[in-house]
């Protein structure tokens, strides 16, 4: 049953993305390609490049995205297909909602807590460990088919870094230059 | 007559009943309408959304002030799951309970629940095309690079000391290249950082104890 390993899958993503959407993205890849081979890392970082065009926070898109190719790859019906991303992007969600609620009655205690905090500053470099490690996964041959993809990759690096440039117009020209680069004219 | 006038106390309490009743349905239905707003029209992320979201209940609404909103980002920031929906969650919570939450959730992923689907649905006919194609291999060491500047920025905010560092390189060398689960790295950071904090805490009661 693949909606129920889907759920199984993203809940355990859901519990365990600390730090945002490139955290969650992380997790993803690893079961989604790495744990499961369910999709090809390439398909995963269109995945990703869509997601991160359309509206809406990055991890849910993703979510939805992969919820619905996983069946789609294994053959099953379009129907299967969007029962897949419902299941997956209710499944993501679902923690937070256990975990939010547990919160909000005891909000002032968690606040204040040494133990809280000091877990947090050791947290956060892991999550800083688990993004890169996606980023360098991501790093392939499927992504990376020539040195042009290496400029292109350093070019919007650079611009990320020291621009701050809006992701959605760094895609997009990423974009025009594949056009212009790899199309046979 | 008489009968009208002994009537009177029940249907106004009815009558107030059935108009709390309607601006409950009134108060949801604006709930849902802001943070569905909120959902179709931030593109970018959570953090890209919480300006919107902040300008919508506080500024324009008033339902709760700024202070609360700031305290409240910072938890929904810190706990597990992606910031946009815990956000919600809690805005929900404050606002009516369970229920509250569960109104201002959906709204706020519905519509990109929605329009996914539709791109996903349309998008594996034409993968194949030789635009798309070319577009995508263009598109894909860009969407690495987005994955990769955060890292760096976020090392920078974080202000990475030697060890921390060091941790970071670690655990992107243990997912990277010997494929360790990330959820088990999180899980053992988080166990060994709880034990290391209980120590210091005990071996400083000895300090004061002395």
């Amino acid at each position: 049953m693949i909606f129920l390993q889907l759920f199984y899958v993203f809940f355990l993503i859901g519990l365990f993305t600390i730090g945002g959407g490139y955290a969650m993205l992380s997790l993803i890849q690893n079961e989604v390609v790495t744990t499961h081979a369910w999709m090809t890392s390439q398909q995963f970082t269109d995945i990703v490049a869509i997601s991160q065009m359309t509206p809406g926070p990055i991890g849910i898109n993703t979510a939805t995205y992969v919820g619905y190719t996983v069946p789609l790859n294994l053959g099953y019906s379009k129907l299967m297909c969007v029962l897949g991303s419902f299941s997956s992007t209710l499944a993501v969600m679902l923690p937070s909602f256990i975990i939010m609620l547990v919160i909000c009655k005891m909000y002032e205690k968690i606040k204040g807590d040494g133990t809280f905090k000091s877990v947090m500053t050791w947290i956060r470099p892991t999550v800083i460990g688990l993004i890169a490690a996606a980023a360098i996964l991501l790093m392939d041959k499927e992504n990376f088919i020539d040195w042009k993809s290496w400029v292109l990759f350093a070019a919007a690096f650079i611009i990320g870094l020291w621009k701050k440039a809006n992701p959605i117009l760094i895609i997009l020209a990423g974009g025009v230059a594949g056009f212009f680069l790899y199309y046979p004219l | 007559m008489t009968k009208d006038n002994t009537e009177v106390p029940v249907e106004t309490s009815e009558a107030k009943k059935k108009a709390d009743r309607k601006a409950d349905r009134q108060f949801y239905w604006d709930l849902f309408r802001t943070f569905s707003k909120i959902g179709a029209f931030t593109i970018g992320g959570g953090m890209a959304m919480i300006p919107l979201i902040q300008k919508e209940v506080v500024d324009k609404k008033h339902w709760i002030n700024n202070e609360d909103f700031m305290d409240m980002l910072a938890i929904s920031q810190s706990a597990p799951g992606l910031l946009a929906v815990n956000f919600s969650i809690f805005l929900g919570y404050k606002f009516k309970g369970v229920k509250g939450s569960i109104v201002a959730t959906i709204a706020s992923t519905l519509p990109s629940f929605l329009i996914i689907l539709l791109i996903a649905m349309f998008f594996t006919g034409y993968q194949n095309n030789k635009v798309v194609s070319a577009i995508f291999k263009g598109i894909r060491p860009v969407v690495v690079s987005l994955i990769a500047v955060p890292v760096f920025t976020m090392a920078v905010q974080s202000r990475l000391n030697v060890w921390t560092g060091l941790l970071a390189a670690g655990v992107a060398c243990l997912i990277a290249f010997l494929k360790v689960s990330p959820i088990y790295i999180l899980l053992t950071v988080a166990v060994l950082a709880i034990a290391y904090s209980k120590y210091k805490e005990n071996k400083e009661k000895k300090e004061d104890s002395k």
